[in-house]
């Protein structure tokens, strides 16, 4: 029994063990009845004949459809991430401005492309660039891509970094503006780079979210993996085989990220709660002597 | 620009476009809702065979992309292999409607499962204990004591599953259900010159629908918080 479980259930004793075993064989009799169901109506309709998956074995299949659709999806990611964590930074920088004007422009933008789905964006940006600056050809779909995700996901990057400042202790701030700071260069060069740091496994979090959001591009006709699975599978006729192993891959990277984001947070925790002098890290780690120098002859 | 507003809506249903988008939400909703309630008790169960199903579960479907799921019911079971949902001669754009509404509780359950597990994560394991000290039995435990706390607890999260589920039925139209996004890809290839009131009417559609609905659960959320 894990310990998050532990606040429903008392530590079973004998007769409950036994129990917990009948219903643990009749479960898996259960799940394995359910699996077998869906596999035996899969196999019905002939989806795990040999033929339907030799496809794989080609490398043809890899070269030509499954690897160029993977590495659009991964190139409109890494776009879209890149420059979501930038336009994250800026509009959680300007939700947290002294000035008013800012602070609201910037809340009804990211509160704005909060609520509007990313394939309205996608299809918004697509058509704008079609039509508003006559861009054609293969980029088209890329930028359409990018430019819906990085809208809605730089408004969720700026919303973590509001709530990444908002969670620090209060005295860095106080200790920034006492050392003479001024309140934009505090944030910046105190606020922030912590923040970043707090927030990194939910920006790695974020990465799985814009991997999967990536596939709407197939409306826009943009190559990612789910729509060159899908041309593979309407050549071989072989459509289920290709979903599962688009699937497949999909879990694969996303879940080897989660992993990543795990690890993370349990570092960071792990430095939180530092064995030695912790006070004297999180002083020396977010600021470097000459940026500090660079900002206060800035202002 | 009143003029080019005015057009629109008089060429195009807008209105039965957000229906359809309603319409998608509830019915998902409360398919998400069921399907996620159980794969969370199977992951809070003491019986480690279900906890590993409900966690498998969990992981495979947060992690493929919705579209995939939506075309994998649409394109896979429906079109491929021609099983249907309810009567066998029910027209295609009703067959579509239920294997997106399929896919839409299919994909969402996880997240509610994910809420729901959350919720209970915010009891204190010392409310159980002292239930237990107070001479509490393992129902009244959790009737009394446990579950109102992890319900309240869960509202947040759930709104939040609510509303991006709202958002995602927007998915559906890449196997034609004509929802709101759909009609939006329609009229601006029709009247491109009108881009950017067309983009306007429809996300603030959107905006409407989600706005309240986010308001409602953050206060719910607030006034049911469990003080601690």
């Amino acid at each position: 029994m894990t310990a998050e479980t532990s606040v429903l259930f008392d530590a079973p004793g004998p007769k409950a063990r036994t129990r917990h075993r009948i219903i643990a064989v009749v479960g898996s009799l259960a799940i394995l009845a359910l699996l077998y169901l869906l596999i035996r109506a899969l196999a019905a309709k002939g989806q795990f004949t040999a033929e339907k998956w030799a496809t794989f074995l080609d490398p043809v299949t890899w070269t030509a459809y499954l690897l160029p659709g993977l590495q659009a999806t991964l190139v409109a990611a890494f776009f879209s991430i890149i420059l979501a964590i930038i336009g994250g930074i800026l509009l959680g920088m300007g939700r947290l401005s002294q000035l008013r004007p800012v602070r609201m422009a910037c809340g009804a933008f990211v509160e704005f492309f909060r609520a509007v789905p990313v394939l309205m964006m996608m299809l918004f940006a697509y058509y704008l660039f079609l039509f508003g600056f006559q861009i054609s050809g293969a980029a088209l779909p890329l930028f359409g891509v990018v430019a819906g995700l990085t809208f809605y996901n730089s408004s969720v990057i700026a919303e973590l970094i509001r709530s990444g400042v908002g969670s620090l202790p209060k005295g860095q701030q106080e200790a920034g503006l006492a050392i003479g700071l001024t309140p934009f260069a505090t944030l910046r060069l105190v606020l922030l780079p912590q923040a970043i740091t707090l927030m990194l496994p939910s920006i790695v979090s974020q990465l799985v979210v814009v991997l999967k959001d990536s596939a709407l591009g197939f409306l826009i006709l943009y190559p990612e993996l789910v729509r060159s699975g899908q041309t593979l599978a309407s050549l071989q006729g072989n459509l289920i085989p290709t979903f599962i192993v688009i699937a497949a891959i999909f879990i694969l990277i996303n879940y080897l990220l989660t992993r990543l984001a795990h690890y993370l947070e349990r570092r960071l925790q792990a430095r939180r709660r530092g064995p030695k002098q912790p006070e004297l890290e999180t002083v020396m780690s977010p600021t470097l002597p000459g940026g500090a120098l660079e900002v206060s002859g800035q202002t | 620009m009143l003029q080019g507003l005015s057009e629109l809506l008089a060429e195009y249903n807008v209105l039965a476009a957000f229906w359809m988008t309603i319409k998608l939400t509830v019915a998902a909703a409360i398919g998400a809702l069921l399907l996620g309630t159980i794969v969370a008790i199977m992951r809070v169960s003491p019986v480690a065979v279900f906890r590993s199903a409900g966690t498998a579960y969990v992981t495979l479907v947060r992690n493929t992309p919705l579209t995939l799921i939506v075309f994998f019911c649409a394109f896979g079971f429906y079109i491929t292999l021609q099983y249907r949902i309810g009567p066998q001669n029910s027209p295609i754009d009703v067959q579509n409607f239920r294997w997106g509404v399929l896919g839409l509780a299919i994909y969402h359950a996880a997240f509610v499962a994910e809420a729901l597990r959350s919720g209970i994560n915010t009891v204190p394991k010392g409310q159980a204990e002292a239930a237990r000290a107070i001479g509490l039995d393992f129902r009244t435990t959790l009737s009394n004591v446990v579950l109102p706390q992890a319900f309240r607890g869960a509202i947040a999260p759930l709104g939040n599953v609510l509303i991006a589920l709202t958002k995602n039925t927007t998915v559906v139209a890449t196997i034609g259900v004509a929802e709101a996004s759909y009609l939006m890809k329609g009229m601006i290839e029709f009247r491109p010159d009108l881009i950017y009131i067309i983009f306007g009417i429809m996300a603030a559609g959107f905006v409407i629908l989600t706005l309240p609905l986010g308001i409602l659960f953050t206060t719910l959320s607030r006034r049911l918080a469990v003080k601690r």
